[in-house]
């Protein structure tokens, strides 16, 4: 299979993240389309790194990983105290500050 | 199979670095192992010996790097003049902001929850204010962020970029939901925060891998037996050389990360609600150290690209140039007509803050790498000025009194006497009689935030918008001008208000909301409304009410206002040793 279809993968997949988090209205499923968007560029980076013969890319798939999981921690912890609050996980109910 | 070989690091260059950032992991030590009472001061004299620290070495380090630039780490961490000028200018900024952060004003309480995960309102909330616990976890967070602002004014590699943004990033948006009042706007404002700048941030990663797919490496400028793309766009050398689409795709990506974090429209959604909700002192350090950190990093990227870009395919270069133009114009229109109708102070200076970013952008778009020592120039004035106001935000509070219970005139030490910041415009009104001093220091900020002669901003303007000028963009620099006119109104009427108008310090009721329905019920009619009319009126002599009051300074954020005032009007009047120290600074790539 041709190599190049992976990286039309991680668009499409990069594409659906980005739409889920415009589009959806609870915080954890908006939470869940950045965690997809960050797991289609890992692809895009061992893709390429298989493409180049070089093991830049994969190292760099670490990398994201490490910062998904740290941002993971500070997300959950941010819409779980929002959540006590307010009984409620939905961003449009999240609208005292406007204009 | 190759033979390990230890790399040179140099570590006078790295010091910077490893003093602020070891001292934030020090502060966690310190949460862990040094007894309660102490642990405030402990974590503010660190904080603060730490940015001090970290200047000191830049301030060492800086006649070395003008004659030199150095790259660390293979190129990790790139130390052109221009990057440790920024670094500079973040650990000045971040030092003012701690020394607000610090401050607990004669009301005895500092601006954070004391529990910043009890749930607003509870039984178990009360008891955390009682008992008088602090949350010093938020030193420690401000060096973490003000140690990846340093780090991501200041590298060559997309992906340590990429860390330094979240370094950067996650303490403030923890920081952002921690206000002692007001809890729910705070943690709402984090909220936005953390889901937009997740957003941001998966797009400038996103941008990372389709440059590393173009060019096979993810460093801009690279070392000489490894270019970077750079190297790689101007020898052809690049692994899929034929499909530029990734290149100009990457570089757009990483822009707009990067455009986000400046507050850049149409990527400004989040500045308005986060500088509201987020505690005051956190909003001035924020606004002033990021915009710094964010706006360094774009310039730098972009120019690197540039370099790389304009010989080789000159149509992409003129693309990239009019992006940059289309987002200062929105940036200037949007941040100035809709900061013109705002009646809330912090509001105001949000919107004041998306229009600053567009000037800024208005420099940065003439492309010409000889103008960039303005946009540091700009980038202190402004942050010194948008320090100061915020710091003078965090004093003008709301108090409840109580007539009869001798509060007028008592003590102003407990909890329910004064309240959260008067954030109203309408409030400020007769802050000038009430407060002349720090009118007048605000007013300094105000007039420097509206480029007016003899403060910092009006030099910092004409750099920014010579910039574009010498790039043959005179008609931005005409709209940046115009943009500044209209921006110079909203200043002006925050002070003709907080100077010239009366305060309307008459009766007002904070229990019974509708407090004037006795004249004003408009012919509802209905009983009950009428009952509750009448109510009122007849409570209203021990009925609370809300004044506003400025609440004296314990010293620390008197002393950053003050030192903010001077410096925006040295800046202004005596500009010179410090242009001629930010002209060295025009240098990008080693």
């Amino acid at each position: 299979m041709d190599i190049t279809n992976y990286v039309v993968l991680a668009a499409v997949l990069f594409a659906i993240g980005a739409t889920t988090v415009l589009l959806r209205r609870n915080a954890i499923v908006v939470f869940m389309g950045v965690e997809l968007m960050l797991n289609a560029t890992n692809l895009a980076f061992v893709t390429f790194a298989r493409m180049h013969g070089d093991v830049t890319g994969q190292v760099l798939a670490f990398f994201v990983m490490v910062v998904a999981a740290a941002e993971v921690v500070v997300g959950l912890a941010i819409i779980v105290t929002i959540f006590r609050t307010r009984r409620s996980a939905s961003v449009d109910d999240v609208n005292l500050l406007k204009g | 199979m190759t033979e390990f070989v230890a790399p040179e690091i140099d570590w006078l260059a790295l010091a910077p670095l490893i003093v602020v950032l070891g001292a934030g992991v020090v502060g966690v030590l310190v949460e862990a192992f040094v007894p309660a009472k102490a642990r405030r001061v402990t974590q503010i004299v660190l904080t603060l010996a730490a940015l001090a620290g970290g200047f000191g070495f830049i301030a060492v380090l800086w006649p070395q790097i003008v004659a030199q630039p150095v790259q660390v780490v293979g190129g990790s961490v790139t130390l052109t003049p221009f990057a440790l000028g920024a670094q500079g200018i973040i650990a000045v900024l971040a030092f003012l902001g701690v020394l607000v952060v610090a401050d607990r004003t004669s009301t005895g309480q500092d601006s954070f929850a004391p529990t910043a995960s009890a749930v607003p309102g509870t039984s178990y909330e009360d008891l955390a204010r009682r008992s008088g616990l602090e949350q010093t976890e938020i030193y420690p967070l401000l060096l973490f962020a003000a140690g990846g602002m340093m780090l991501f004014a200041s590298t060559d590699d997309l992906i340590v970029m990429f860390i330094a943004l979240e370094v950067l990033s996650l303490p403030l948006y923890v920081l952002c939901a921690t206000a002692r009042r007001r809890r729910l706007l705070s943690q709402e404002a984090a909220a936005k925060y953390f889901l937009l700048g997740a957003f941001a941030s998966a797009l400038f990663i996103f941008g990372v891998a389709l440059i590393y797919g173009f060019a096979g490496t993810v460093r801009l400028i690279g070392t000489p037996d490894k270019p970077g793309v750079i190297g790689v766009i101007q020898s052809g050398t690049a692994p899929l050389a034929g499909m530029s689409v990734l290149l100009v795709a990457g570089v757009l990506l990483v822009t707009v990360g990067l455009l986000f974090k400046v507050g850049a429209v149409p990527f400004h959604a989040w500045t308005p609600d986060v500088y509201t909700g987020a505690p005051t002192p956190i909003t001035g350090f924020m606004a002033a150290c990021t915009k710094v950190a964010a706006v360094a990093a774009l310039v730098e990227v972009l120019y690197r690209i540039s370099i790389g870009v304009q010989a080789v395919d000159p149509e992409i270069m003129r693309q990239l140039q009019i992006v940059i133009v289309v987002v200062a114009v929105l940036t200037m229109a949007v941040g100035t007509v809709i900061g013109s109708v705002q009646t809330d102070v912090k509001r105001l200076l949000a919107y004041s803050s998306i229009a600053h970013a567009g000037f800024l952008l208005v420099g940065v778009a003439g492309f010409n790498p000889q103008v960039q020592s303005s946009t540091l120039f700009y980038l202190l004035a402004y942050g010194i000025a948008t320090i100061g106001a915020f710091g003078v935000v965090t004093l003008v509070r709301e108090r409840r009194i109580t007539p009869g219970s001798g509060e007028d005139n008592g003590p102003v030490g407990d909890d329910g006497v004064v309240l959260g910041e008067a954030t109203e415009i309408a409030q400020w009104a007769g802050l000038g009689r009430k407060a002349p001093w720090l009118t007048g220091a605000f007013a300094l900020f105000l007039l420097s935030m509206a480029g007016i002669p003899l403060t910092a901003g009006f030099i910092a303007k004409f750099g920014a918008f010579s910039g574009a000028v010498s790039g043959g963009l005179w008609w931005l620099a005409v709209l940046g001008v115009l943009a500044s006119v209209v921006a110079v109104a909203f200043y002006l009427r925050l002070l003709v208000v907080m100077v010239f108008q009366r305060a309307q310090d008459e009766p007002e009721t904070s229990q019974v909301e509708p407090v004037e329905t006795g004249g004003s019920t408009t012919g509802g009619g209905s009983t009950s409304e009428g009952a509750t009319a009448t109510l009122t009126k007849t409570q209203v002599t021990t009925a609370q009410r809300v004044v506003v009051t400025v609440v004296r300074s314990r010293g620390p954020a008197a002393v950053a206002i003050a030192v903010c005032a001077i410096a925006t009007v040295i800046l202004g009047v005596f500009p010179s040793p410090v242009l001629d120290l930010v002209e060295q600074a025009s240098k990008f790539v080693p």
